[in-house]
């Protein structure tokens, strides 16, 4: 195990609003992880005291093994916040080489880098001519630079059109499968969703949860059955013990399972008792459910 | 060090506005050499301004550096713009993401305005040293090196006033604003200068004299005076002008604190700010 981030006890203070409130957790390499929260939950303030631009309140925080100094580490992060900010006036690769006298890396992965996001033929256009979706490709570029240990990125797609989304997302799909660890913050579930193996959840700077985004699925899931039989239905699933709640939804009903159950084990049972399914279907939580089911219940 | 210049110098030369201004600068510099051009032919007035002692040794140094100082206005507006770009374009947030410390980019910022002085004291060193040797009624060796004080003088003025507006850009952020607040400065500290001597002349030569932007004119003082022209009319008139004209010590001490506290002051702003 190789710890990138450790984040402990973590709090920050806007005069009388607590942004972040006591946040502990732990970043390990290899991962893919989501920071998931609504807007103004503490996601953009976390990450900006851990790339050293705001200043915490309260607790500590080190990257890596910690003996290094935060501005040094950074040499090895690759992060994105927000907007993409550059030199207007300066054409892309110009910035780039910039960037490298920063983190005091070669400049002769500028273009590489530059053909992964498929800029290279604007290398010598101003930034200030580019559209926002070409502002957060070279964005990306340019966290990309050193061939960081960890791509820290804050709601990467937000404000692009639907080809930009997708450009975007192929880049950290690409990303993700060279083993570089990411670090996605946003309120985009699906987002998420579609590429994350680990999520933190914050709200209100709390954090509700941090782990696989498997282990997030506490429940076994639930069955959705319809039969032309409903009354006999209805009272069979309510003996059935595998079921806790269960709900009606039109001729549907939804039955929470207490335990791990197959659906064709349920076809069964109920086939034996005489009742005839006309739909059976298993599902799992989507993880915008377990999220607005964990953000309304705090 | 050499890699924190490196950082900031590019910033600047891809600039075009910066480098217009910058070039600019250093071309009215060089016309300081121009003034050797004043000649009134007019009858029987002659006038050849070159010819009236200003470009002899070593008074040159004085005269040369008190002109060439005005022209400091012009690098003020780079350095007041090449620190509030940085928030206005939110380039400093990314530089510090990108692993600048804080200190690193103050420091950047900082000799960025050390290599602006000695240019620019060179470039005065090089025009005066050849116009004194085309006018100058002296030219011994030990004649043209004494008073290097000016440039010494003038060196330091140069770090302290631009000190002041790296600090005022960072203070407040935008450039048109900082430069506004530099005016206003100035004025402040002539209404205050006026109450002083008007209320309590005792003490105020000794309270102006630190005031930050005084303190930066008290170190080369004004050279007119001291013409000879100017002299002899005056004591013909019976006025005599018993001024100290060096650069004085005590000014420099305080003009050099003045810097320490600006730069430490924008270090702590920086430091202390959420971007």
């Amino acid at each position: 195990m190789h710890p990138i981030l450790t984040i402990n006890n973590l709090t920050k203070k806007f005069g009388p609003i607590t942004a972040v409130n006591n946040l502990s957790f732990t970043i390990e390499k290899g991962n893919v992880y989501g920071i998931l929260g609504p807007n103004g939950s503490g996601k953009s303030t976390t990450l900006g005291i851990v790339l050293n631009v705001v200043n915490k309140t309260s607790g500590n925080f080190h990257w890596f093994d910690g003996s290094d100094t935060t501005h040094h580490a950074l040499r090895k992060v690759g992060a994105i916040i927000e907007r993409p900010n550059f030199y207007p006036y300066m054409t892309a690769e110009q910035n780039l080489k910039l960037v490298c006298k920063i983190k005091e890396v070669p400049e002769d992965k500028i273009l590489e880098k530059l053909e992964l996001v498929g800029l290279l033929d604007r290398k010598d256009s101003k930034f200030q001519t580019f559209s926002l979706g070409m502002k957060q490709r070279l964005a990306i570029a340019s966290a990309l630079l050193n061939d960081p240990e960890i791509l820290i990125l804050d709601e990467p797609t937000n404000g692009l059109d639907p080809q930009g989304i997708h450009q975007i997302r192929e880049i950290i799909k690409k990303i993700a499968s060279q083993g570089t660890t990411i670090l996605l913050a946003s309120h985009l579930l699906d987002e998420v969703e579609k590429v994350c193996s680990h999520v933190v959840i914050l709200r209100k700077g709390v954090s509700l949860y941090t782990g696989s985004v498997d282990g997030m699925n506490a429940s076994h899931g639930f069955l959705l059955l319809e039969s032309p039989n409903r009354e006999a239905l209805h009272s069979a699933l309510k003996e059935m013990k595998s079921f806790g709640t269960i709900k009606e939804e039109g001729n549907l009903f939804i039955a929470y399972l207490n335990e791990s159950l197959d659906a064709s084990a349920v076809n069964k049972q109920l086939f034996e008792k005489g009742i005839v399914l006309s739909r059976l279907e298993k599902k799992k939580e989507s993880l915008e459910e377990q999220f607005l089911e964990l953000t309304k219940n705090n | 060090m050499l890699r924190l210049l490196n950082i900031e110098l590019i910033k600047l030369k891809t600039s075009r506005v910066s480098r217009v201004l910058i070039f600019g600068y250093f071309f009215l510099l060089t016309c300081i050499a121009l003034i050797a051009a004043i000649k009134f032919d007019i009858g029987p007035i002659k006038f050849h301004l070159a010819e009236q002692g200003i470009f002899n040794f070593p008074f040159i140094w004085h005269f040369n550096t008190f002109v060439a100082a005005w022209l400091k206005l012009f690098l003020a507006i780079i350095i007041v713009s090449m620190v509030a770009n940085e928030y206005s374009n939110k380039t400093l947030k990314q530089n510090l993401i990108d692993g600048l410390s804080k200190k690193e980019f103050i420091l950047s910022k900082f000799l960025t305005v050390i290599l602006f002085s000695v240019v620019s004291v060179l470039f005065v060193f090089v025009v005066s040293l050849i116009l004194g040797l085309i006018y100058s009624d002296y030219n011994e060796i030990g004649i043209i090196f004494s008073d290097m004080q000016y440039l010494v003088g003038y060196f330091v003025k140069l770090v302290g006033f631009f000190s002041f507006c790296l600090f005022l850009g960072i203070l407040i952020k935008r450039s048109a604003f900082a430069l506004g607040f530099l005016i206003l400065w100035q004025t402040f500290e002539g209404i205050s200068t006026g109450i002083l001597y008007w209320k309590a002349e005792a003490i105020a030569p000794y309270v102006t004299r630190f005031f930050p932007l005084n303190s930066m004119a008290n170190l080369i003082k004004e050279p007119g005076t001291r013409l000879g022209a100017v002299k002899s009319a005056a004591n013909q008139l019976g006025e005599e002008f018993t001024k100290n004209y060096d650069v004085q010590f005590w000014d420099v001490l305080i003009v050099m604190g003045w810097t320490a506290i600006f730069i430490y002051g924008s270090y702590a702003l920086l430091k202390k700010r959420d971007l």
